[in-house]
């Protein structure tokens, strides 16, 4: 036997009172790791679509919200696909590529996914009318000239090769890395959604986005199977940046006067300041659970020293000096650090693996650093609490409470 | 033989919010290696405030104690604790034994901050319990033990760290005769065998008989010192 073997034991006596003590932070600390994850993803996709897209322009419904980004056409309403040749008529200098899309929710066996039509490049390119607007014309890319933005246009980055499908057949689909997991599905399987089959043509690699947990589908297909025929929820225009300073958002709102027109860097600096509000709050609920965990757990050990009084007697009785008497209850405070964190960080994944994709259309993988933090922060307020109580204990003697039975 | 403990104007004044209470008044004692002190008197005569200071758990408030020729009064807690780890066994009357602990456990308590490797600390509990005849009940929990039992436990707590000194504040107190008389021989046997000094205090004028040393207390205050050879 030591001491720790002491304080093990004695942990095992009165279970739902170190229970009750404890709630507080695995509470606190299972929320603020909640709150991190969530944000710490939606961070990095927010980051990466900024740096990739943060110069197209989405047309959306007049009634969408743009307060999420990975929402923004999920949620709302939809608009005529006629729209789509609607632009390309217009002869609108600056609008490069165009990529109308359906996006709806969909649960495929049991998992919440987003289903999103795209139409694949050689549809575009092979429909005459748009071809003879130059679409994909020297034409246009000349008028963008050199600007850096439009380097990525060869869609060599990974994150963009969603945009790079050169065709998809109807009976196809492609799934973002994520969504293939939590399907367990491979290239080749056959998916049915809505009743619909389709076959997995291949699945995407990591691209940290939104597109990771998509499903997507030949945009034709999407309207089938989602039953929404001939409409659209959002159209991306790769636009050129200095069209976009020369009033082309102007000009697309008066051919599609009932449409949202925004880029998507708008969007994203919306998103980013979600993300700083939730940021902001995870300090606010870190100074709260500090206070109030902190409170738990002395509140804790000092009912439970006053408990123990006579075993502590009986400890100064045969030998424990003042600081081994201490000794034991920091222990036992950096014992109960560690399972409150661990059991908070647990907790804390948990709630983000099933609020993540609600509330920020993202899959949450437990993120390590977090557990760390979780025990370090747990482990803090546990001793910082105890520190008192402690103190007071190895204060107590024996000969006041050692003849009371 | 020699002096294994002694004081000098022992003093205890306990401060109280109805005034002071004078425990202990200038209590001079020698007490020999090897000796069964018994201490009686009248309840609230200081005995128990007497035992526990001379252990070191209260603070004197004058006088000296001395552990051979060490001062116990300048001492620190440091010191005080190792001399009680070291030197000291005790034994109260209401057995004071952890409920979570199997005798065994509770045997082996007072070895933990010694050092020793787990499996020394279990062979000098058990042969601790053996002494007392409980080594056929190691892993029974306080509850699962019979008074007498459970006392024998305390007992065998107090000399598992082969102490020089065992004090025992009443320690048949709760014990029906028959059991007293058992727990008394069990205690006869140790200072005989193992030559463990041991003090005692009691009511019962019987467990008196078994000391070679009685002192009588009253009001703090030493009235009687008996010694037989
Ligand atoms: N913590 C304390 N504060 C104030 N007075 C105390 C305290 N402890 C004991 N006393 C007083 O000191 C005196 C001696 O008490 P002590 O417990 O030593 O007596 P005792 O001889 O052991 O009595 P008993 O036979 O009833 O156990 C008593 O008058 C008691 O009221
Ligand atoms: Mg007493």
């Amino acid at each position: 036997m030591n001491l720790f073997n002491l304080v093990w034991l004695e942990l095992g006596q009165r279970k739902s009172q170190l229970l009750s003590g404890m709630l507080a932070i695995v509470l606190g600390i299972s929320v603020i790791v909640a709150i991190r994850s969530v944000s710490i993803v939606s961070e990095t996709a927010v980051a990466i679509n900024l740096d990739n897209l943060g110069a197209n322009i989405l047309v959306l419904p007049q009634g969408a919200s743009i307060d999420n980004y990975y929402s923004a056409d999920i949620d709302s309403p939809t608009i005529p696909e006629e729209y789509v040749t609607r632009i390309v008529n217009s002869t609108i200098p600056g609008v490069d590529n165009l990529m109308p899309r359906l996006s709806r929710r969909v649960e495929i066996y049991g998992t919440n996914l987003v289903l999103s039509g795209i139409l694949p490049k050689n549809e575009l390119a092979s429909k005459p009318l748009w071809q003879s607007s130059g679409l994909f014309g020297a034409e246009l890319e000349a008028a963008c000239g050199d600007n850096p933005i439009n380097e990525s246009h060869g869609y060599e980055d990974e994150k963009l090769q969603r945009k790079a499908i050169d065709s998809l057949k109807l009976t196809d689909c492609l799934l973002g890395a994520s969504a293939a997991r939590r399907l367990k599905v491979n290239e080749g399987d056959v998916l049915t959604i809505n009743d619909f089959e389709l076959q997995v043509a291949k699945v995407l690699s990591e691209t940290g986005t939104v597109d990771d947990d998509r499903v997507f589908v030949h945009l034709h297909k999407a309207q089938q199977v989602l039953g929404i025929p001939d409409q659209v929820s959002a159209i991306e225009i790769m636009g050129c940046c200095n069209a976009i300073s020369d009033g082309l958002l102007g000009k697309l709102r008066n051919i599609l006067p009932d449409t949202r027109i925004t880029t998507i860097g708008q969007i994203v600096s919306t998103q980013v300041k979600t993300n700083q509000l939730m940021s902001r709050i995870s300090i606010v609920m870190l100074i709260i659970i500090i206070i109030i965990g902190g409170i738990s757990i002395g509140n804790y050990m000092w009912a439970n020293v006053n408990e123990r009084k006579k075993e502590i007697g009986i400890m100064r009785m045969i030998g424990f000096p003042r600081t081994a008497i201490y000794r034991t209850l920091i222990y036992k405070a950096i014992i109960l650090g560690i399972s409150g964190g661990v059991l908070g960080f647990v907790a804390g994944i948990t709630i983000a693996w099933f609020i993540g994709p609600l509330i920020a259309g993202v899959n949450i993988n437990p993120i390590p650093e977090l557990l760390g933090w979780a025990v370090f922060i747990s482990v803090l307020i546990s001793i910082v609490g105890s520190l008192f109580p402690a103190h007071l204990a190895s204060k107590f003697e024996p000969f006041s409470n050692m003849q009371d039975t | 033989m020699r002096t294994i403990i002694s004081t000098d104007k022992l003093s205890k004044i306990y401060q109280h919010r109805d005034g002071i209470v004078n425990a202990l008044q200038d209590i001079s004692l020698s007490i020999n290696q090897g000796d069964f002190v018994t201490i009686t008197g009248p309840s609230g005569s200081g005995k128990s405030t007497l035992l526990m200071a001379l252990c070191g758990l209260i603070k004197p408030s004058g006088g000296t104690i001395c552990f051979f020729d060490k001062d116990l009064t300048r001492a620190s807690d440091q010191e005080l604790s190792r001399f009680r780890q070291d030197h000291v066994g005790f034994i109260m009357q209401n057995f004071s034994l952890i409920p979570y602990m199997t005798a065994l456990q509770n045997t082996m308590f007072p070895l933990i901050l010694n050092g020793y490797e787990k499996q020394d600390q279990i062979n000098r509990a058990i042969s601790a319990l053996k002494v007392v005849g409980l080594n056929n009940r190691l892993n029974h929990f306080p509850r699962e033990l019979s008074a007498g039992q459970q006392q024998r436990v305390a007992i065998a707590r107090a000399m598992v760290n082969k102490p020089s000194l065992i004090f025992a504040d009443e320690p048949t107190g709760n014990l029906d005769p028959a059991l007293a008389f058992d727990i008394l021989n069990i205690l006869k046997s140790i200072n005989q065998v193992e030559a463990i000094t041991i003090i005692i205090v009691t009511h019962s004028m019987d467990a008196a008989e078994y000391g070679n040393v009685k002192i009588r207390l009253n009001d703090g205050t030493v009235v009687n010192i008996e010694s037989v050879l």
